[in-house]
């Protein structure tokens, strides 16, 4: 396959697995938590580089679960102990990530990760850092990365797809009929934290944000559905991901940035146009409820 | 570790940075404790991510750089995107926590394409713009901390003006409304303070960042006292110390960005926050329920003991028939057990048993007496719901009307539950009315 099209893989795999998880999130009202996670997870590679000293192997996915799961755990002690949960947010993902930051610019500063790398991705190498066997080359590193994870994700989903949809809906409802809550939130935090670190490495952290919230939320408005839902926001996913990469191409900027600003733009559309939630259909439904009220009502 | 920091003090940039770092700690801490008890602790971080492509576009405008334009367009890109998280909220099903999902995301998307765009396609010296990611403080000259200084001494005379007003906007808006005061001016002008500190701490702590230093020392702040007047003065406090420790950190750790430390410097202050404040604090809250604990075991075993001797043996109480009675911890029954001796309640006999004394008896009955009148309550709390009483300690027999107190009593006799063994210093009339 040509360069444009692995890079196309790869982000479009970003955006269907990146949109898929955040459904989820959006719908649980977590989404800052998504972010405090795509930001820590840094901390969990540098500890798994620190440990393994290589960025191959499965020690970096490792580290990243590990602390995108003590993130989440945090969060819960601290607001368990009473601190309000923005703010235990805030604290948990700041101080780990500068904790990260100061680590990698301690002892990690010769290798091929570094900050900036971190937080925008070099999507462009992508297509170079190629798997290879048996003298075959089986295309991009990250794009079977991708791949495993989705198909991970995709499989969690299919399996506690009912235990999902209730606990993302009516959590109360969720402990009354005895689907392990707690359970799920983790599971669903530790699908977050290898998903993250799946895409992190290939458009960073902001666009892992960007891709986790921005279609879910977009797909919100567009539909009632959890199912519809899914794949709509995998759709805008994709679509966000190849026409921010054109846009990118184009005026030779950021890739990973052009397909978050794509993502932006595309719930921007959703937000003035959709057919039921969107502004406009509202405003017109208004207008049609104060014309049915004015006109004179019918004599018996 | 000391001599580098003393040399690195004689330098009058060092001395710059320091006055810069600290005013930024001491404003933002200022600040952040009303964002933290008005619960919009993260819009400060959209806000700060939001910035990003306003420096940006500053720089496209102004073709160079310029720490005044900088803060000019980050403060006009931050007010949009709180402004756009507003209609977003309030004109869609979207939630507060997607909504500034979404601006972060996208806004610092926005900006790292401008950023790339300026670096492509830019003219002139451009470097530097990456310093707002992360904070670089050594870039700091004179008249940027000149600049920081009056943006910060001007945050904190309004914010010393208006105390009354932001605090009663703080806890009671309702009110505030009542009494008159401009609600959605003074609601502008917080938000214009925010956007403000989160302005100048962009040189230093990056965009990423800044949202630590509205929320940290705030809370950590929230640990010590329970008055804004002094959560504000012990969370400048703590701002402003983590500001000097992080840049002295990072004066001496060559290469280093100077917002992660100061982000760590605080996160520490707050972790001591969190353990050691009196009150507040796990180690305080530990201490108090280890006392209460134990008290609890001591009044537990008293009222076994009671109810062992109402049998009719005030000799010759065993261990075990009181741990029947009611099972307490081994260790804290010996505490009990020890503690209700050298209070002279009870006395050890000769083959290691127990007998309750005159003094044991006079406790015993009020402590008893008290226990069943709110077993009472509690069998009957409809009946005594203007009480309101949550624990027996709540139930005071001198408080309560004489009414209330007779029927508590009858329901005692009627229960057969009346303490029988009676102190005898107690007279013939006051017997009747206890009983």
């Amino acid at each position: 396959m040509s360069y444009d099209a692995w890079i196309i893989v790869t982000g479009s795999l970003v955006g269907i697995t990146c949109a898929m998880i955040g459904c989820f999130l959006v719908l649980r009202k977590m989404a800052m938590l998504a972010d405090a996670i795509s930001h820590t997870v840094l901390l969990g590679i540098v500890g798994g580089y620190l440990v393994s000293r290589s960025l191959d192997g499965p020690a970096l996915l490792i580290g990243a679960v590990v602390v995108g799961l003590l993130t989440a755990l945090l969060v819960q002690v601290l607001n368990g102990k009473g601190v309000q949960a923005d703010a235990a947010i805030g604290i948990v993902f700041t101080s780990l990530f500068a904790v990260g930051v100061v680590l990698l610019s301690l002892f990690a500063g010769n290798i091929h990760l570094d900050v900036d790398h971190a937080l925008m991705g070099e999507i462009t190498f992508i297509p170079w850092d190629t798997v290879e066997m048996y003298g075959m080359e089986l295309g991009p590193k990250a794009v079977w990365l991708l791949s495993f994870v989705f198909i991970v994700n995709l499989l969690i989903i299919i399996f506690f797809y009912k235990e999902f949809k209730i606990s993302s809906f009516d959590p109360e409802m969720a402990v009354a009929i005895g689907i392990p809550v707690l359970f799920i939130h983790y599971l669903q935090m530790g699908m977050l934290s290898i998903t993250t670190v799946a895409s992190f490495d290939s458009v960073g952290a902001i666009l892992v944000v960007a891709m986790l919230i921005v279609p879910a939320s977009t797909a919100y408005l567009l539909t009632d559905k959890l199912l519809n839902m899914l794949f709509i926001s995998a759709g805008i996913g994709v679509f966000a991901a190849v026409s921010g990469y054109y846009v990118a191409t184009l005026l030779n900027v950021s890739i990973a940035g052009a397909m978050a600003s794509s993502t932006g733009v595309l719930f921007a559309i959703a937000f003035l146009f959709s057919p039921k939630h969107g502004i406009i259909a509202k405003k017109r439904a208004q207008k049609n409820l104060r014309k049915a009220a004015n006109a004179p009502t019918m004599t018996m | 570790m000391l001599e580098p920091i003393l040399v690195q003090l004689q330098n009058p940039n060092t001395q710059w940075v320091l006055l810069g770092t600290m005013l930024l700690g001491i404003t933002s801490g200022v600040v952040g404790s009303f964002t933290l008890l008005r619960k919009q602790s993260l819009i400060g971080d959209a806000m700060a991510h939001a910035a990003l492509p306003g420096v940006c576009i500053a720089f496209l405008l102004y073709g160079s750089k310029s720490l005044l334009w900088f803060l000019i367009g980050a403060a006009i890109a931050a007010l949009i995107s709180s402004f756009i998280i507003q209609v977003i909220i309030n004109h869609s099903r979207i939630k507060e926590d997607s909504a500034l999902g979404i601006i972060i995301s996208v806004f610092f998307g926005f900006g790292i394409v401008l950023l790339t765009y300026i670096q492509h396609n830019g003219s002139g010296n451009q470097s530097g713009l990456d310093d707002f990611i992360f904070g670089q403080a050594a870039s700091m000259v004179a008249a940027d901390v000149q600049l920081i200084t009056i943006i910060s001494l001007i945050i904190l005379v309004i914010t010393a003006i208006f105390y009354k007003e932001f605090k009663l906007l703080t806890f009671d808006p309702q009110f505030a409304k009542g009494l008159g005061i401009p609600v959605s001016f003074f609601n502008g002008l917080l938000l214009l303070l925010i956007v403000c500190s989160v302005v100048i701490g962009l040189q230093t702590v990056g965009v990423i960042l800044m949202a630590a230093m509205l929320i940290t020392p705030a809370i950590s702040a929230r640990y010590w006292t329970d008055k804004l007047s002094h959560m504000i003065i012990i969370s400048g406090l703590i701002g402003g110390l983590s500001g000097i420790a992080g840049t002295l950190l990072s004066t001496i750790m060559k290469g280093m960005a100077t917002g992660p430390l100061i982000i760590i410097a605080a996160t520490f202050m707050f972790l001591i926050s969190l353990i050691f404040a009196p009150n507040r604090g796990l180690l305080a809250k530990a201490l108090k329920q280890l006392s209460l604990r134990k008290k609890t075991s001591v009044d537990q075993v008293f009222l076994s003991i009671y109810d062992i001797a109402e049998g009719g043996t005030l000799r010759g109480i065993k261990d075990e028939a009181i741990l029947k009675k009611r099972n307490v911890p081994l260790r804290l029954f010996q505490y009990s057990k020890n503690e209700l001796n050298k209070k002279g309640f009870i006395q050890k006999e000769a083959n290691n048993t127990w007998m309750l004394t005159d003094k044991g008896i006079e406790a015993g009955y009020e402590l008893v007496l008290q226990q069943r009148l709110f077993e009472m309550y509690l069998m009957h709390e409809m009946e005594f719901a203007h009480l309101d009483l949550k624990t027996r300690d709540d139930l005071n027999l001198q408080h309560i009307s004489k009414d209330t107190k007779e029927h508590l009593l009858k329901l005692l006799r009627t229960h057969n539950r009346s303490p029988l063994l009676i102190p005898r210093s107690a007279s013939v009339r006051n017997r009747r009315l206890m009983v």
